[in-house]
């Protein structure tokens, strides 16, 4: 399970929002309890640098994945996984995704099926298993005590 | 010691060490010394060949080292070097996106480890073209389109005939006398509305194969004839697509998978690779002549459906380079390896066929020309009744057909005018009518072929044809 806070999925849409029609993407912070529940306390955006059409593809350069990993190790965050957008297509990850996917990480896809009706805008969470297939995984709002 | 950045998605293989201390040297050997003390880090980092993954970076500082010296690229003491994962994704095309409906649909293909959604992806995103949408043609018509295949073409002449029933599953009593292609696409509409169904209603030849074949990704041949066969087999080599083949007879079924091409780009063989040359006419009788089982086609159909699925999806081993025969009557399989043939005419080393031949000839099939068939329209027809011409009318359709509408022929079953052919007169005019004028069309070729008449006339249309032009009163079914 993966818990991202309101605010945090607030900020997320935002930048989902303010990059559409092109795929936003960046990373996020948090910590891991040791019943594996993840908990998002922070977001780090980036630029799509995808030379070409960033409707359908986004690019982290390296550059910016070691400014994240150090952003990490610098507040003591865990560095749980990426987020990007999926303009006009559904929250499930894409061929494209599950190649370049890296074990560990929390893939969080935000669909906006359409920029005028916000209702619409929805949010998945996804993880490789061991045959390097995608395995959904659950997104709560808030961490239940 | 230099320092070694790990990112996060591999620390798990580095005992959660974030910052690992590596002697000075190169990067290569930087990277020798991290898969020797980790050896669970190689596969990560590097491929089948030992080279550095294409989507992995390595930077020292700010730098990438193929900006650098590639792996001969220096490390000092001080020398940091961070590992960076690629990271990348996006929407992909826009065909494959599935919508919530289609997610429910295919989930238990989805949740099946090792196929999942990409496998589901792909079928979306492909294009089979199905030859023959007969007896081998329902089951992998069927299948294809329930799994989800989402461009289905479907090749095929011939109209619905009650006798197909006894194994073309697609079809019911409601479709016979209506073309095979529009029966096919009817049924497969109420399967699967998310797919996209192309018809050809059409013989394929040598002049239209390349056309419809082009557009798709895999041809699965599903045909009963030695010309097709080939046709299908030399278009499919020509353009380089992979070929799904199945055949049956009586109680035996063949399956294999030809030029396909695996994934290390290895070619596989084909038909022309088993058999350079077709067998004399005759000599191998079709479903028509010999009779076939009608639950054999299900099966030997299912299992061509299967491996358009593997060919598609790249699940699991093809049957590319083996020949599969199944028998019915002791039950037993036998899978034969076949190989490429140096002196195979059309990709063997020297090749004689570079475009599509007259495969009726290439059969020895051009000794029975076949003559076009009088026809009588139902106007003309009407003429002749009116004029009370002297003439014989036959319905060659089933009973119960006769039950709902007839226009006073004699009832004698396509399936049945061979042994009733003393029934016919040989010294008048003789009318042939079914449904629609296929059936009719088939019962004067066996008639003719069989017993020399030259007095019979295919009505044009049918009898739903004289319904509409004659009698409109009469009940349309």
């Amino acid at each position: 399970m993966i818990i991202i806070e309101p605010t945090v999925k607030q900020l997320l849409i935002d930048d989902a929002l303010d990059t559409f029609p092109d795929e936003c993407c960046g990373f996020l912070f948090g910590r891991e309890e040791h019943d594996g529940t993840r908990i998002v306390v922070d977001i780090l955006v980036v630029d799509n640098s995808k030379a070409g059409d960033k409707t359908r593809r986004f690019e982290i350069s390296p550059l910016d994945y070691m400014t994240a990993e150090q952003h990490a190790l610098n507040h003591d965050w865990t560095l749980l996984g990426i987020y990007h957008s999926h303009p006009k297509h559904p929250a499930i990850p894409s061929e494209h995704d599950r190649v370049a996917a890296q074990p560990y990480f929390s893939y969080v896809i935000i669909s906006i099926p359409d920029k005028m009706d916000r209702a619409s805008i929805h949010f998945r969470s996804w993880l490789l298993n061991n045959n390097r297939q995608f395995e959904e995984e659950k997104i709560s709002d808030y961490k239940l005590v | 010691m230099a320092t070694v950045i790990i990112p996060t998605p591999l620390r798990k293989f580095t005992n959660n060490t974030a910052r690992l201390q590596v002697g000075a040297g190169t990067i290569h050997s930087t990277v020798e010394e991290l898969t020797r003390n980790f050896p669970d880090l190689r596969k990560h980092l590097l491929d089948e060949g030992g080279k550095i993954r294409s989507y992995v970076n390595i930077f020292i500082g700010n730098d990438d080292i193929r900006d650098l010296q590639h792996e001969k690229t220096p490390v000092k003491d001080d020398t940091v070097i961070s590992i960076v994962p690629a990271i990348a994704g996006g929407t992909g095309g826009a065909a494959s996106a599935f919508s919530k409906e289609e997610l429910a649909r295919y989930n238990r293909h989805i949740i099946i480890p090792g196929f999942g959604l990409e496998a589901q992806q792909k079928l979306k995103s492909a294009k089979v073209l199905v030859i023959g949408s007969g007896g081998l043609g329902s089951p992998v018509l069927l299948y294809l389109a329930a799994a989800g295949v989402g461009t289905i073409g479907i090749v095929d002449f011939d109209v619905v005939d009650d006798s197909n029933l006894q194994r073309q599953v697609l079809f019911g009593v409601n479709e016979i006398g209506k073309p095979k292609v529009e029966a096919a696409r009817r049924r497969l509409e109420t399967l699967n509305p998310y797919i996209r169904l192309n018809i050809y209603n059409t013989h394929l030849n040598s002049q239209n194969a390349l056309d419809i074949l082009k557009e798709y990704d895999v041809i699965a041949d599903g045909t009963d004839n030695f010309p097709t066969r080939y046709l299908v087999n030399d278009a499919s080599v020509l353009l380089g697509k992979p070929n799904v083949y199945a055949s049956i007879f009586q109680f035996e079924g063949q399956v294999s998978v030809f030029n396909y091409r695996n994934a290390n780009g290895e070619l596989g063989p084909n038909y022309r690779d088993l058999y350079p040359t077709p067998p004399p006419p005759g000599l191998v009788p079709s479903c028509a002549e010999g009779g076939v089982l009608g639950v054999l086609p299900g099966i030997i159909g299912s299992l061509q459906a299967l491996e358009v699925i593997k060919v598609i999806t790249g699940v699991g081993e093809t049957l590319s380079g083996r020949f599969y025969i199944f028998d019915a009557l002791d039950f037993q399989s036998r899978t034969f390896t076949i190989r490429r043939r140096e002196d195979n005419p059309i990709n063997g080393k020297n090749p004689t066929i570079t475009a599509l031949i007259d495969y009726e000839q290439f059969c020895g099939m051009r000794a029975v020309e076949e003559a076009p068939l009088k026809e009588i329209t139902a106007k003309q027809l009407y003429d002749w009744q009116v004029r009370g011409e002297k003439f014989q009318l036959i319905d060659v359709r089933e009973p119960h057909e006769f039950d709902i509408v007839n226009i006073g022929g004699e009832l004698i079953p396509l399936g049945t005018v061979s042994n009733n052919s003393d029934r016919i007169a040989r010294d008048q005019n003789v009318v042939i009518h079914c449904k629609m004028g296929g059936r009719s069309a088939k019962a004067i070729r066996e008639l003719q072929e069989k017993f020399g008449f030259t007095n019979l006339y295919n009505l044009k249309g049918g009898i739903l044809s004289y319904i509409d032009e004659v009698q409109p009163e009469l009940t349309k079914y």
